[in-house]
């Protein structure tokens, strides 16, 4: 294979790419016709998801020069999967997607070793995502990509004057497609804005009023909503409904369509039934494609240099002609994702009370009546009464023994910020770092465990 | 561009000083955000809140609504929130537990009222939703009806309305259907 034609051909563009210089070539690009290797020996690329977009993005990942990639994705394949989603054939339905794509395009493109994980995002160490250079997402989800999108920022650490430091930015490129349309972007957490500072742009989710649906069904949607949001747990009381069992979704089907013929309804379809319930838009492989040869190109040039990336937004329209724009979208400084918050030194001994009573001082903040949560851990709460309660006795122990000993780390804090003799709600990040603590003993929790086991003697 | 050399680098260097951190619980921007609205929250009178997991499991609470006035006065009425990783981008779940003879709450315990669906933005937050919920008791809405029968005699017999939720609530039958007492 290696001696055949189609090898000896295949890197010849992207070399060409990467061995010429150019005048929209990104800063620091050093041409070489050594560069793709080079990129091949360092470059670790993440692809999430195997779906209609990642199987295109590892197919044009694998041929643009990045020879170790890793897949993952939670799914098996469905037979209503085949006629876009290229890499799979009939006989591999059932199993995974991620280990099936990976199989095939190592298959077609020697010298590429592509990783495959049958699993769930959440299921991976946070530490799994540090491993990669790249993390490109072929997602279908707002919460899958605000999922990912948060393992990466916490990888971001920032100097003392709050600019990000280089070497912990995790680069993302993001594709997405509904239909005739598409998506790819570019983040570089700090630097453009990452998921959380624009996810504002994304419309609500279409949901019909509950009453509607029992009374006065006017659509299709209406009796298949009907079927699945009130008459299942009419029903089947207790028992959840599953959307990927076909005998709840054919329950779901045989019931809307009864409500249709009553109300005199047309076009309640099994498709539809599935379209509505699962929110499923029809997929369209040319918009995969184009998407994700975006994505896989600004990958390229993340790693290389060879040109100026995506600044940071570009949409594709295919449903009339084509429309393509680039929005330069920009960050949200306070964003509690990738912001860097605000430092806060603190002396190892500050109680809980004392740090409140910091915030309200502190004139980068001004925020007073702080509840305080670290990592899902809440510390203070202001209100209710109920958790006020519960937590008040946090309030006289020291910070760093609350935080569980670690010399630095985000905390979160919501109270009433003064501004202009305004009082505003607000929600901020802080980084804290404790001062004085004794040299090499940052063993966790020792403190507390003194404490502890010491009688009280005064 | 990413620059090779300090990757490299920095590679040799987290391998070398086992700078790794035992891995961290990762709270997600709907959860902060949740944080935000419970500390915030300003109760009516009427109603109590509780978690049920504890003090760090703010994504599923309860609250109990005692309507201090209208045809519900002296029932309680326990409703139970779950809120997603992707609030406020999507609205909690709500759940009547109470089974009650209302004409916007059926006997599952689904709630018609437009902020948990169609109406619901980011901007609105969980006390929003409170006093919502408690606006459903001391406003029942007979053109909103997700429990048809009780709207149509709200709209037309508010007299028989009011003696069929005294009946529901004392714990007894209205037409074929038994509710538990829960005055």
């Amino acid at each position: 294979m290696e001696n055949s034609f189609a090898e000896q051909g295949r890197w010849r563009d992207i070399d060409n790419l990467l061995s010429r210089p150019g005048n929209i070539v990104g800063p620091g690009f050093e041409p070489s016709p050594q560069l793709r290797q080079e990129i091949g020996e360092f470059a670790r690329v993440l692809v999430v998801g195997a779906g209609g977009l990642g199987c295109e993005l590892l197919k044009d990942l694998a041929l643009s020069g990045f020879p170790n990639i890793d897949v993952i994705d939670m799914d098996t394949i469905e037979i209503s999967n085949l006629n876009r989603q290229f890499l799979f054939r009939l006989q591999d339905v059932g199993k995974s997607k991620a280990e099936v794509a990976a199989k095939r395009v190592m298959e077609r493109v020697s010298g590429v070793n592509i990783t495959p994980h049958f699993c769930r995002i959440e299921d991976k160490e946070i530490n799994f995502y540090n491993d990669f250079n790249i993390i490109v997402l072929g997602l279908d989800s707002i919460e899958a990509r605000s999922y990912i999108n948060s393992v990466a920022c916490t990888f971001l650490e920032f100097d003392s004057e709050d600019n990000p430091i280089p070497e912990t930015i995790k680069a993302m490129v993001d594709g997405g497609t509904e239909g005739f349309k598409g998506h790819a972007r570019v983040i570089l957490p700090g630097m453009t804005p990452c998921f959380e500072c624009t996810i504002w742009l994304f419309p609500p989710q279409v949901k019909y009023p509950l009453c509607t649906l029992a009374e006065t069904p006017r659509t299709p949607a209406h009796c298949i909503e009907y079927a699945h949001l009130i008459k299942w747990s009419e029903v089947h009381s207790g028992k959840a409904f599953d959307p990927d069992d076909p005998e709840h979704m054919q329950w779901v089907y045989t019931q809307a369509l009864k409500r249709a013929e009553l109300f005199g309804i047309a076009g309640v379809t099994y498709s539809l039934t599935q379209g509505v319930v699962k929110n499923i838009i029809p997929a369209i492989a040319s918009t995969n494609a184009i998407i994700s040869a975006t994505c896989a190109l600004e990958a390229l040039k993340l790693v290389s240099g060879c040109s100026k990336t995506l600044s940071n937004y570009m949409t594709y329209n295919g449903v009339v002609g084509t429309h393509i724009k680039v929005a330069d979208f920009v960050r949200e400084t306070d964003c509690l994702v990738c912001g860097p918050g605000t430092l806060i030194d603190l002396d190892i001994s500050t109680t809980l009370s004392q740090f409140i009573e910091i915030l309200g001082q502190h004139p980068k903040l001004l925020v007073m009546k702080s509840s305080i949560t670290h990592r899902g851990t809440n510390l203070y709460m202001q209100s209710p009464p109920i958790l006020e309660e519960m937590t008040r006795p946090n309030l006289h122990l020291p910070l760093h023994e609350l935080m569980g000993g670690v010399p630095d780390d985000t905390i979160h804090a919501s109270g009433m910020a003064v501004r202009d003799g305004k009082k505003t709600s607000c929600l901020r990040k802080l980084r804290v770092k404790f001062k004085g603590l004794p040299d090499g003993t940052t063993e966790m929790g020792t403190t507390s465990v003194c404490k502890e086991l010491e009688p009280d003697l005064n | 561009m990413i620059n090779l050399f300090k990757i490299k680098d920095k590679r040799l260097q987290d391998a070398g000083s086992a700078n790794g951190r035992p891995p961290v619980k990762k709270q997600s921007a709907g959860e902060l955000r949740l944080h935000k609205d419970i500390s915030e929250l300003n109760l009516p009178k009427s109603t109590v809140i509780s978690f049920p997991n504890g003090k760090d499991d703010l994504m599923n609470f309860e609250i109990s609504i005692r309507p201090d006035e209208g045809y519900y006065l002296g029932g309680a009425f326990l409703f139970t929130f779950l809120v997603s990783s992707a609030y406020p981008h999507e609205p909690p779940k709500v759940k009547c537990k109470t089974k009650v003879y209302h004409p916007n709450i059926d006997l599952e315990g689904n709630v018609c009222l437009n902020i948990l669906r169609e109406d619901w933005k980011p901007v609105l937050n969980i006390n929003t939703i409170i006093y919502g919920l408690n606006h459903l008791f001391t406003q029942p809405n007979h053109e909103d009806p997700l429990n048809h029968d009780a709207a149509a005699v709200l709209r037309d017999n508010p007299r028989l309305f009011e003696t069929n939720v005294r009946r529901a609530m004392a714990g007894g039958y209205v037409g074929q259907v038994h509710f538990p007492r829960c005055i």
